[in-house]
């Protein structure tokens, strides 16, 4: 593929070649000692990471092997285990646990589902000012606020809502969607929509036209070409959008307390209604999460989304 | 060819986590756990409030400007906030959470040095208290107090030893919620919430503390459990009451979590009936939807509310003035009539009728001698029950089966 | 390049996904002119009255500025630091390279809950009082990740073989990075910005923790929402920020190079010489 000269390079030749200033010195240092180029870059985050939130964290999920008192509900550190066999034995709990995850992935789908062709059409079909308008119709619902939305889901969803008295319109009874795991599942893809479509737009953005002409004149047809070519390079995108919808959903308490029934209870809310009286238990049930993403981020390794080109 | 830095990488990374996590684990839960002493031999027995000792306020001094407070939807009306920030220049800024357990999540630490107080109720007081988030009050400095019907001057939610940790504000039924839509006459009874009849149409509180209410269901209904005390429940009691509430799960429609969430479902013709506070009868009898509210004749429970002071209050010439301001007969009638609750304050009955005539009868602000005895205060469960035996269930207990076999 | 079928078919799609989008919004701006306070289907009536109420409103602007100063404060953090890790996840290999990705993630993953929680006692043990730097160092660390998820996913489809050939051009180190990777990666860094503003802007659990008693915007919003005596103010000042945003998303849009030739056969093949496809041109 070819490449623009960069414009800084021919006025640098004469200085490039031999400088023997400070600057350069430095530079040419970094450039043979990797290790500290390494350390240089990975400090401040690390730093600022493992000090602030990891510490903290770690603190909070080492009561996970402590238990409480049942007369004070004072922590005791005791060791043992039995926070997290309760966790992992009590069947509410591995169905509140299997539920989460599976709308997670659910949502994940149905959103990279969504996005694609979206992202598609945004980053290769677009002219440039309907491809700054798309853009900006995909961030501007990201500023109204999170909770505004799922209120307005309420007043589609509900008995007397917006969507029953369309159906009306049409002649189909009203739904009771209001309240239900389904309803939960259409917020999660509705508000983390945004978050999928930015990343594999970005990606499929710089896919050099001519590797896809290439495809072509070896004689791919749409769906090969879209099925060998596109989607593998459009994949490390498709994954991190993926990575922000999956967590995203795991984490969240809150659409399922105002828009999900009796049986919309997701891992957040266990932690949430223990977080004050049983604070192991809730430290217990937070490592799930912790190791769902460990497993979700191998799998994505597996499938090859973090190989270079 | 980068892999020269694996070798230093790896040293240097386990040094920095073995330090960090050594370090931890030794301060590891002392900021975590409520502080005092883990003796098992009863709820509050051998237990002592961290703040009993400290001094409290001798005079009331000039005002800071500000006061933070923590309170319960409907309890700051601009009606009554307005006149108290004029007069006293304390601007206020408040939140407002949902359960009891958010209140004593948000004075944590004393209030964290960012709140003043907060109006929990009876089932959060103590833990407040024991955990040493509340400071002492100079029950002195409010003229008020002592116009208080006498079983609100020093109750034991909010007074330990002597000492009074907040001050008593207003208390209240949990009520039976109907459309008039729906019920062409008023129920009579809390089976509506457990009848398949209106299955899909019910609304009920979302949070453990809603076991009491089951309890007082069968302890009308059930006497061969020998419930007396809904929140003081054995083992094969409490069995029975969770069982009763999974079979009500499959019937109720909405498990609300904040009093508007449970106001739309009403106005959009999702539920017909339901456990409810005051505030979504006031609000929805408001807008003028056909909506009523009864107290079944099993009784219900209740809570009554505390304004209680942050061990580390950053305002507390402020607060005692909004105590003292709070505790007026008018006052309390005033908000009494707004949200539909029972003052604590003998006086406000002539007020309230001023108000809203027949308000005073309504909600019983004149004789609450016999009607307190039908409310089961909200009170936090614990494992010593009131005679002495240890088999009680607690709360966390409570959340547990909440949790796991409930919802 | 693509057959008419698929870009009608397309075009369909989009404005379906458009419509979905955009169906909660508009509701949330009609409601804004709704006169009462309990809100139900269809519009009981039409006012002016909660705009007034929104604009005069102290506590909101407040709140409303805060939000704007934490959010750009902790998405330049973030922009540092996510740029950081990512360049040296992408260009080195040392053991605990895939530990680091999960740690970066788990703010996102976790209930907000728990890292409020624990950033909360955090500050208490280290006697920091709750303000706008506890709610930013609370909102860095989820935007880092966004930063870096978006920035390691364009690295990873960028030829090394483009930083080689600028120095063997003779572009000195810092040269290669400015010139040359640089253009490269804007589309990721903008957007990951943008996001990471976003995702705090919004964001109400943690700052619930870490905030003490100032008000962000999602904060205020949660406790007038919970309240319920003011719902319509809300959508109304909901209302006001979507207009107010839309100029600086559009220019940041812009930023990205979203404005930029596309890079079809055509353009291709008119610009046959040296010229990337549109790459050097934003």
């Amino acid at each position: 593929m070819s490449v623009t000269t960069p414009a800084g390079a021919a006025t640098a030749a004469p200085a490039g070649a031999g400088g023997h200033g400070p600057w350069s010195r430095a530079s040419a240092l970094l450039w043979r000692r990797p290790w500290a180029r390494a350390t240089l870059l990975l400090t401040p985050p690390l730093a600022w990471f493992l000090l602030i939130y990891i510490a903290s964290l770690a603190v909070l999920l080492i009561t996970a092997f402590w238990t409480i008192n049942p007369f004070t509900t004072n922590i005791e550190r005791t060791w043992n285990l039995t926070n997290l066999t309760t966790i992992l034995g009590t069947s509410a709990y591995r169905e509140i646990i299997l539920r989460t995850v599976g709308m997670a992935a659910g949502v994940t789908v149905i959103d990279a589902i969504v996005a694609i062709p979206f992202a598609y059409y945004m980053a290769r079909i677009a002219r440039p000012r309907t491809r700054t308008f798309l853009f900006v119709c995909v961030l501007l619902p990201l500023w109204a606020s999170y909770l505004a939305k799922v209120f307005a889901w309420l007043l589609i969803f509900t008995h007397d809502g917006v969507l029953n008295w369309a159906l009306g319109k049409i002649g189909i009874g009203p739904l009771n969607l209001i309240y239900t795991n389904t309803a939960v599942f259409v917020v999660f893809c509705y508000i983390w929509l945004p978050y999928m479509v930015i990343p594999v737009y970005a990606a499929l953005e710089r896919i050099p036209a001519s590797q896809i002409e290439a495809s072509q004149d070896l004689g791919g047809r749409t769906l090969r070409t879209v099925r060998s070519v596109i989607l593998p390079l459009a994949l490390p995108g498709i994954v991190a959008g993926s990575i922000f919808t999956f967590s995203l959903t795991l984490g969240d308490y809150i659409t399922p307390i105002l828009i999900g029934g009796g049986n919309s209870t997701l891992i957040g809310n266990v932690i949430d209604s223990n977080v004050v009286y049983n604070l192991p238990l809730a430290a217990a049930m937070a490592t799930v999460p912790i190791a769902i993403m460990a497993c979700y981020l191998l799998a994505s390794r597996a499938l090859g989304a973090f190989r270079e080109i | 060819m980068h892999n020269l830095i694996g070798i230093r990488w790896r040293a240097a990374a386990a040094v920095l986590l073995a330090g960090a996590l050594a370090l931890l684990a030794g301060c590891g839960g002392s900021s975590s756990s409520a502080p005092n002493s883990s003796t098992s031999s009863g709820a509050t027995a051998g237990l002592t409030v961290p703040t009993a000792n400290l001094p409290v306020l001798q005079k009331i001094g000039k005002g800071e400007g500000q006061l933070n407070l923590i309170a319960w939807l409907g309890y700051l009306q601009p009606q009554w906030v307005k006149p108290f920030e004029q007069q006293t220049g304390c601007m206020i800024h408040a939140t407002y959470p949902n359960t009891s357990d958010e209140f004593v999540t948000l004075m944590k630490n004393g209030g964290g040095g960012v709140w003043d107080m907060a109006s929990s109720s009876g089932d959060a007081d103590l833990r407040i208290i024991y955990a040493g988030d509340a400071h002492p009050v100079n029950i002195n400095l409010i003229p008020g107090w002592k116009q208080f019907f006498p079983v609100f001057q020093s109750p034991p939610f909010n007074t330990v030893n002597g000492v009074h940790y907040g001050v008593s504000l207003q208390w209240g039924p949990n009520v039976l919620m109907y459309s008039k839509k729906a019920f062409t006459t008023p129920p009579t009874s809390w089976n509506v919430l457990y009848s398949k009849q209106y299955a899909g149409k019910i609304s009920v509180y979302d949070g453990p503390i809603y076991i009491a209410d089951g309890a007082m269901y069968l302890k009308y209904h059930d006497p061969s459990l020998g419930i007396t005390d809904p929140y003081e429940l054995t083992q094969p009691q409490f069995q029975a009451v969770v069982n009763l509430l999974k079979g009500q799960h499959p019937l109720v429609k909405q498990y609300w979590s904040s009093a508007p969430a449970q106001i739309s479902a009403f106005a959009n013709g999702d539920v017909t009936v339901g456990a409810s506070w005051p505030y979504q009868v006031s609000a929805l009898t408001a807008q003028h939807f056909p909506i009523g509210a009864v107290i079944p004749k099993e009784g219900a429970t209740g809570w009554a509310d505390t304004w209680m002071l942050a061990a580390k209050a950053p305002h507390p010439n402020c607060a005692y003035m909004w105590m003292r301001y709070i505790s007026t007969p008018k006052v309390q009638a005033e908000q009494a009539v707004s949200y539909g609750e029972t003052p604590d304050n003998m006086l406000a009955c002539s007020y309230m009728n001023q108000i809203a005539k027949g308000s005073c009868a309504l909600y019983h602000a004149n004789a609450p001698a016999a009607y307190f005895k039908t409310i089961a205060l909200w009170k936090t469960p614990v494992a010593q029950c009131d005679n002495g035996k240890p088999d009680c269930v607690p709360y966390a207990n409570w959340v547990a089966a909440w949790n796991t076999q409930i919802k | 390049m693509e057959p008419a079928g698929l870009r009608v078919a397309l075009r369909i799609w989009v404005v379906l996904v458009l419509l979905a989008l955009f169906t909660p919004i508009v509701l949330i701006v009609v409601y804004a002119f709704g006169p009462s306070v309990v809100q139900t289907w269809p519009l009981r009536g039409f006012t002016w009255h909660w705009f007034a109420v929104a604009w005069h409103d102290q506590a909101v602007r407040q709140a409303f500025l805060l939000s704007v100063k934490v959010g750009l404060v902790a998405a330049g953090i973030a922009l540092v630091l996510g740029s950081a890790v990512s360049y040296a996840l992408h260009n080195f290999r040392f053991f605990g390279a895939e530990g680091i990705s999960l740690l970066l993630v788990l703010p996102l993953a976790l209930p907000g809950v728990i890292t409020g929680v624990a950033l909360n006692n955090l500050f208490y043990f280290a006697n920091i009082p709750l303000g706008v730097l506890t709610i930013v160092i609370g909102h860095v660390t989820f935007c880092i990740v966004i930063v870096y998820n978006n920035l390691i996913a364009r690295l990873r489809r960028t030829p090394r073989s483009l930083g080689e050939a600028s120095a063997d051009l003779g572009a000195r180190g810092w040269q290669t990075q400015l010139y040359v990777m640089a253009p490269q990666v804007a589309t990721a860094l903008v957007s990951g910005a943008l996001l990471a503003f976003a995702l705090s802007f919004d964001e109400v659990i943690v700052t619930v923790f870490t905030a003490g008693a100032n008000f962000t915007l999602p904060l205020w919003i949660f406790g007038q929402l919970r309240q319920g005596q003011q719902l319509p103010e809300v959508n109304a000042v909901v209302t006001i920020v979507i207009l107010l945003t839309i100029i600086p998303v559009l220019l940041a849009a812009r930023l990205a190079g979203a404005g930029a030739a596309v890079p079809t056969a055509r353009a291709a093949a008119s610009a046959d010489t040296a010229n990337a496809p549109g790459t050097m041109s934003a």
